[in-house]
């Protein structure tokens, strides 16, 4: 029993009316946890009752405070008949129990029917008390913390970043299981947001305990997805980063040591203490990280687990369709071809082949072969894959966890298969060394029932599969991680798409060593840390002794963009040329990412949305042969895709794109493709050149004419584009930056020498000087297409900027006006239409659909939507539906224009300066010590300055000595802690005792932000509120709701019905957040939204799923007066970081 | 599932079709700050369809200002409507916008959502001031629209706000200006017009007659302002538990008292002399206020003893027009002239000998004075 959860219920408003005779209400509520029911006394004739009930108490296991929620049911009672019930209120305890993050639960929180929506408003007290719990092998895992935001968050620092993390429960359906042919629709509604509940909650301790196990106490880029499967089943999925973070204190001298706060060490030395060396996070000289994934289930289940995916499992042709988005210039074709490189496995080759004029050059199609190889020896792997790893759903209560995890170990010893994935996708200074490109995969499969819930062995598979091949795609891209990775999946019937997507990059080792005082690990890791260093020089980054000459030249704002991969086996045909701004590393002609533009990036101009949008009829068809279909079709719908988001980023005269997520949803008699990005122009990368069109058929004059009226349009565009994006890219680079290295050139082809390339360096630079333009083709059909596609995008009204990624380079001086909001849309198709009719439908609907956002927002000009996220959908057969949530963000003009320039600059010292702090926090930390000073050592500070990729362990180990006293200081510091936490609390996890005295104070100030009427609570799907400081993370908020009606017509049709239920899910994330004591919810997502309608019964229904993170944020204006202190401190060191 | 049936095609369910091959059927916007067009919710106020809204919109260049479509509009205008919709249910009692869950809108946009909501159209509150707001008032809110050239939808909703007042205050202790500030967050001025209103329909006042139509509303809140703040129960004791919807009982009781002034031939003599020598060689229509003397006084004292009985009452103001008005407006009586008769005639009242009825005597004519004084006028 470690656990107590207490509630109580204080009073009720604005309940509808129960009793017609009276008017009034009799009103009694009934608390819920468990199997444990407890109910208040009737409140008689009131529509406002006061209840003041005594505190509830329920004695649980921590495992089920993490699984169930607390379900609060407000009933009218009814002497003669049966109670009605008025509503209920869903409470995620989650949050209490973890130290850091709320302490109690209080407020006003609507009541929710499914058929009538929000029926008033209950307000609740609701309090968790953790006790001593000396099993180390429970079930549970409290207080990890879980975040959306797909960054560190604002408010803590990364001691480690141990890598992926994923789950998956499944469940049956209760919407069709036989019980639902008797009960009403509510209480099937209720049973389905019930086990969803359940379902999450499982799912996020399972997660939880992978995290404790990897000696983690967070997860970061948290995303969960739901499948409805519908016959076959429900699943809920999850994946995210797991990281040790630690708070960093605004004043250095309450600063604890991580492990102070890391239930890691407790956890760990027992459970691991014996494999501690068979623990390595870095396995081997070629990836010198290592995510480890620690699934634990036992082996009888893995073999069953084979055997059932070979049973269920469809085996298609091309069962994964992956392809390389890695963009870049036609190379296959020199002259004049229409295509850029996508890589597409087999059936596309031939026409690939087939459109060429020229003979490749040799070296691609020797990489061409060895891709085709890959692929196919890859999917003879994945047979035996099958049985490796996974994500133990059935980790089960029954199997004792040691006995797994010893299990699991010697496997993992034996083929080691993890994933070195992070869902992240801005990351701390100097952790992204390099980007090599998107990486993607897809899946089409046939839903097959999930015979037993407690065995998802054949949705592990699927996953397994596909993440095997991002896998193998960041191998060939010479990258030993993928950033910026999510899952999604498309579901119509029987028919499901499995895509991932991320980006291949190398990562700095440094944020992958375990703990400083953690010291039979470091022992063992040492040495392999080091090595990792020496490989990560192999791999064209200057290692720790090369570092000298490095850290001169290299900015930080192109390292990334330099290529991760040997430039003589290049994965696909590409135009390299040396980095426009260090001019030493090769660079890609264009890049692709699905991360977020790195802070410290070099960028020309501003930024702006690019989507590509793609619609492909199909034939209707069954089983196996519509899985074929579709299968086929996916690379011909991705290829199209990236041609046009190669067109459009051309036309936008910018170079790069990130944040870029493509969306493949499946219809009956359609498929869908819509690719969301930001574009930008690097400085680092070549500048795009134009767009050309030739015709093949030179004879007729009108077509000439036709063609170059053409042309002009585009040239015409193109200007207009770098103009409106302020993209003046410098001329004369060289003088500027390559002044302080005479010959950069030559001296990078030095460092190169490493690797076998350097004889093929001068041809491909002969390369590098031609910028050619982009040739499309008119007589392609498919050209013309593109090319009224690309006419058509209609550009954004004056004031309005958009992106899909947090931030919009050039613009800096954000004002604290934010407005979030989503939008819905259905379309239906009237027609029967061709594909080329269907594409201008659905291209149209998009950009309808932006100009009505601009339209509606007109009155914060100038402003930036970000982070605008599309999400498509197929509901129905003709119908299209477009959901979009973004924020606008308003900025101020007259800085900009006047002194942009300056303002711009100064924000990015202040972002530097920001990053240099956290930055010399980790090195500190690297060197065994967690200085309470940030400005403790003046070698600390010079090191600030070095390009982070340059730190090697022996760096750190020089200034040790000098910040040894301090570090005794913080030994006897930490002590105390721990003495004092023992007194005070039963707790033997530092982090779940909080002490009383931090307990009344956030109480405190919970009241302050609940004041009189109804706080004010920010939205934002952005992981930040301009001008305001995160001071504290709440926990997560994951809710997931069910309306429906059959009075369709009279609350107002569809869209009436619609907008508000979405209110009402607004309006209950904002009571959450308020009762937790929050002020803002970051990081919000909407991450389902299925709408189905019968009008013919005058019934629909609506899923709902939203996500985010509560916090409390305080107005930078107010914080300037208490923290002057830190602040001096800041400007320090960012004077120290401008001087080196 | 149970929602997926046979689905037949119903052209009347699409919002509205870009083109021949596509409609849109379902088109929200939602804003964590709930976004509100001051200019679309006027028009919205005012009844206007959807159709209509968005041309009197593109009339306004709204589109020019902001490269917007036709279509663009016309979601938008959609949008607002649902949501102006949505929060009338709020709206009806204002109280509950500032402590409810289900939009957040900033305090300031909630006062002007509920000014807006509560505002009404002089032309329109002419129409049904002094009447029953009942059933059958309602019925014939049709005519109204017709004559007023107010749509029909935005004379149903300032009927209902009317009413609706009416309705909470009716039943409410204390001050009826206060008791409207409080329960509707109204500005001072709408809820002093409320209260007239209110005072209006509670008196059923005659104001529709032909003789009446001169006057403006204002003209008729400025009197009941007088009345309510004079001649009710709170005017004199607002302890007591009475609210000052009524009239006081007492004073109109006392008011037949007064009738001594014209039924006394002696008194009525002195006081016409008493006027007389006070006016004299101060105006240059002595000759027509000494001839008509009599009239005008038994015309405001028979007022006064009338008014217990409160079928009199509601003929308060077509008495006060045609015993007083009339005849001075005949004589071309500027209102300099007739301010300083009434003065007089006030006045000189107290210097009578035999008159013992001062208190009541400065309580009715100080009302009846500045209801003169305000309804004297083309």
């Amino acid at each position: 029993m470690p656990g107590r959860l207490k509630a109580k219920i204080v009073a009720g408003r604005h309940l509808p009316v129960m009793d017609r005779a009276s008017d009034l209400t009799d009103a009694f509520v009934e608390v819920k946890f468990g199997n444990t029911t407890f109910k208040t006394d009737v409140y008689p004739k009131s529509l406002n009752p006061q209840w003041n009930s005594e505190w509830f108490k329920f004695e649980v296991d921590d495992e089920d405070l993490q699984d169930e929620p607390l379900q609060i049911t407000v009933l009218d009672h009814d002497t003669y008949s049966a109670n009605d019930a008025i509503g209920k209120v869903y409470i995620d305890i989650d949050p209490l129990l973890c130290s850091e993050a709320a302490t109690v639960i209080s407020g006003w929180l609507p009541i929710y029917d499914t058929i009538h929506g929000i029926r008033g408003e209950i307000n609740v007290l609701v309090k968790v008390d953790l006790f001593n719990d000396l099993n180390r092998f429970r079930q549970s895992s409290c207080g990890v913390k879980f975040f959306c935001t797909t960054s560190i968050p604002r408010c803590y620092r990364a001691i480690m970043v141990h890598g992926f993390v994923e789950e998956l429960v499944v469940n049956e359906d209760p919407e069709y299981q036989w019980i639902d042919r008797i009960r009403t629709p509510r209480a099937s509604n209720e049973a389905r947001q019930r086990l969803i509940f359940l379902m999450s909650g499982e799912l996020q301790r399972k997660i939880g305990l992978k995290v404790l196990e990897m000696g983690g106490n967070a997860v970061v880029g948290y995303l969960q997805c739901f499948d409805l499967e519908g016959e076959s089943g429900l699943v809920v999925r999850a994946i995210g980063t797991a990281c040790t973070l630690e708070k960093m204190s605004t004043f250095p001298a309450t600063a604890t040591h991580p492990n102070n706060s890391s239930p890691s060490k407790d956890m760990k030395e027992p459970g691991f203490g014996e494999e501690a060396p068979g623990v390595p996070l870095s396995s081997g000289p070629p990836t010198p990280l290592r995510a480890q994934t620690f699934s634990s289930f036992s082996p009888s289940k893995s073999y069953s687990r084979q055997s059932s995916s070979s049973d269920t499992e469809l085996s298609l042709t091309p069962k994964t369709v992956g392809i390389f988005l890695c963009p870049s210039t036609p190379a296959l074709e020199s002259e004049s071809s229409p295509l850029p490189s996508a890589h597409l496995p087999l059936h596309l080759r031939p026409r690939m082949a087939s459109r060429s004029t020229t003979p490749p050059p040799l070296h691609v199609s020797q990489s061409d072969s060895a891709m085709l190889r890959k692929s196919v020896s890859f999917s003879e792997e994945l047979l035996l894959a099958v049985s490796g790893m996974g994500s133990g759903g059935s980790a089960g209560k029954e199997a004792g966890p040691l006995k797994a995890l010893l299990k699991q170990q010697t496997q993992s010893a034996l083929e080691q298969r993890e994933y070195p994935f992070f869902t992240l996708t801005i990351f701390p200074p100097g952790f992204l060394l390099h980007v090599g490109g998107v990486v993607s995969a897809r899946s089409v499969k046939l839903l097959d029932r999930i015979h037993n819930p407690d065995e998802p062995e054949t949705r592990d598979a699927w996953w397994e599969e596909i993440r095997q091949e991002i896998k193998s795609h960041a191998k060939a891209l010479g990258c030993h991680a993928v950033v910026g990775y999510s899952e999604s999946t498309s579901i119509c019937e029987e028919v499901c798409i499995l895509s991932a997507s991320g980006t291949a990059a190398i990562l700095s080792s440094r944020f992958m060593q375990d703990g400083p005082l953690d010291t039979e690990h470091r022992l063992s890791q040492q040495p392999l840390c080091v090595f990792s260093a020496g490989s990560e020089r192999v791999e064209g980054d200057m290692g720790s002794s090369a570092s000298l000459g490095f850290e001169e030249v290299v900015s930080p704002g192109c390292g990334f963009c330099h290529i991760p991969y040997d430039e003589l086996n290049i994965p696909f045909p590409a135009q390299l040329t040396y980095c426009y701004c260090c001019r030493r590393y090769k660079v890609p002609d264009v890049l692709f990412t699905t991360i977020d533009l790195p802070t410290e990036a070099n960028v020309t101009g501003k930024g702006c949305l690019i989507q590509a949008r793609l619609c492909r009829t199909k034939k209707k068809a069954q089983g196996e042969g519509n899985a074929m279909a579709i299968s086929n079709l996916l690379p011909f719908l991705e290829y199209e895709l990236h041609t046009q988001l190669m067109n459009k980023l051309k036309l936008r005269g910018m170079n790069a794109l990130f944040g870029l997520r493509i969306q493949i949803s499946v219809g009956e008699t359609m498929l869908l493709g819509l690719a969301s990005a930001t574009g930008v122009y690097l400085t680092a990368l070549p500048s795009p050149g134009g767009i050309q069109i030739a015709g093949k058929t030179p004879s007729d004059i009108t077509y000439e004419q036709h063609i170059s009226n053409m042309q002009k349009k585009i040239n015409d565009t193109i200007t207009k584009n770098k103009e409106q994006y302020e993209i003046n890219p410098p001329e004369v680079v060289e003088e500027i930056i390559g002044s302080p290295i005479p010959e950069p050139r030559q001296r990078s082809r030095l460092f190169r020498s490493h690797s076998e390339s350097s004889d093929e360096v001068s041809e491909i630079d002969l390369s590098h000087g031609k910028k050619d333009a982009f040739v499309l083709e008119i007589d392609d059909t498919d050209a013309v297409e593109d090319i009224h596609a690309l006419l058509t995008d209609s550009p954004t009204p004056a004031g309005f900027y958009s992106c899909n990624t947090e931030i919009m380079p050039g613009i800096q001086n954000w004002t604290s006006a934010i407005q979030m909001f989503t939008s819905v849309r259905v379309f239906r198709l009237n027609a029967n239409l061709t594909n080329q009719g269907l594409n201008k439908i659905f291209s149209d609907l998009c950009e309808n659909l932006l100009k009505s956002l601009y339209f509606k927002l007109r009155s914060m000009v100038p402003c930036c939507l970000c982070h605008l996220n599309f999400t498509v959908a197929i509901p129905e057969d003709e119908l299209i539906q477009v959901a979009v949530t973004a924020v606008a963000m308003s900025f101020d003009k007259e800085q900009t224009l006047e002194n942009g320039k300056r303002s711009g600059e100064k924000t990015l010292i202040k972002a530097i300066t920001e990053n240099d702090e956290q930055l010399q926090f980790n090195l500190e930390l690297n060197a065994e010590t967690s200085s309470p000073n940030p400005l403790g050592s003046p070698k600390g500070l010079s090191e600030v300055g070095s390009h982070p990729s340059a730190r090697a362990p022996s760096v750190d180990y020089s200034s040790f000595a000098d910040r040894c006293s301090s570090w005794i200081e913080q030994l006897k510091l930490k002590a105390h802690t721990i003495r004092r936490g023992s007194v005070k609390t039963t707790s033997s996890m530092e982090k779940a005792s909080p002490l009383p005295e931090g307990r009344s104070r956030s109480l405190r100030s919970n009241r302050s932000y609940s004041g009189s009427s109804v706080a004010v609570v920010k939205m934002t799907p952005l992981s930040f509120i301009p001008g305001a400081k995160i001071i504290k993370y709440l926990g997560i908020i994951n809710m997931f709701f069910i309306r429906e009606t059959s009075s369709l017509r009279e609350e107002g049709g569809v869209s009436g019905f619609l907008h508000t239920f979405i209110a009402e899910v607004f309006a209950m994330v904002r009571a959450h957040v308020a009762a937790l004591g929050g002020n803002a919810v970051v990081s919000y997502s909407m991450k389902e939204c299925v709408f189905m309608e019968n009008p013919n019964k005058n019934q629909a229904q609506c899923l709902i799923n939203v996500s985010g993170d509560a916090v409390i944020f305080v107005r930078e204006s107010e914080l300037e007066l208490t923290s002057v202190q830190p602040q001096s401190a800041t400007t320090q060191t960012s004077n120290g970081g401008e001087g080196t | 599932m149970r929602l997926h049936g046979t689905h037949i095609k119903l052209t009347e369910r699409s919002l509205y079709s870009v083109d021949v091959k596509m409609s849109v059927e379902l088109d929200v916007f939602v804003g964590n700050t709930t976004i509100m067009d001051k200019e679309v919710y006027q028009l919205w106020l005012n009844g206007y369809t959807v159709n209509d809204a968005v041309k009197v919109r593109i009339e306004g260049g709204v589109m020019e200002e902001c490269e917007a479509s036709a279509e663009v509009l016309l979601s938008d205008t959609m949008d607002q409507y649902r949501t102006f919709q949505m929060c009338e249910r709020l709206l009806h009692h204002p109280a509950k916008l500032a402590n409810q869950l289900l939009f957040q809108i900033p305090p300031d946009r909630q006062a002007m959502l509920i000014e807006r909501y509560y505002a009404f159209d002089d032309s329109f509150v002419r129409e049904v001031l002094g009447k029953k707001l009942s059933k059958g008032t309602k019925k014939d809110l049709d005519d109204v629209s017709i004559k007023t050239g107010i749509t029909l939808k935005s004379c149903r909703r300032q009927f209902d706000n009317f009413k609706r007042v009416f309705k909470v205050v009716e039943e409410l202790k204390g001050p009826l200006v206060e008791n409207i500030r409080q329960h509707f967050l109204l500005p001072d001025q709408l809820a002093r017009d409320y209260a007239a209103i209110v005072f209006f329909a509670n008196h059923r006042f005659e104001t529709g007659k032909k003789k009446l139509q001169y006057l403006t509303f204002q003209d008729f809140a400025f009197c009941a302002g007088q009345l309510i703040n004079n001649w009710t129960v709170g005017a004199v004791d607002n302890m007591m538990e009475d609210m000052d919807v009524d009239l006081d009982k007492e004073f109109l009781q006392d008011l037949k008292d007064l009738k001594i002034l014209i039924t006394d031939k002696d008194l009525l003599d002195q006081h016409k002399n008493l006027v007389c020598t006070a006016l004299r060689g101060k105006t240059n229509v002595f000759n027509e206020m000494e001839a008509n003397f009599k009239n005008l006084s038994r015309g405001l004292v028979n007022i006064a003893a009338k008014l217990i009985n409160a079928k009199d009452v509601r003929d308060f103001f077509i008495d006060l027009v045609e015993k007083f008005i009339e005849p001075c407006r005949s004589d071309k009586l500027t209102s300099i002239d007739v301010n300083l008769y009434l003065t007089h005639y006030t006045n000189s009242a107290h210097i009578l000998d035999t008159f013992k009825h001062h208190a009541v005597w400065t309580r009715y004519m100080g009302v009846i004075k500045s209801c003169i004084l305000r309804m004297y006028h083309d």
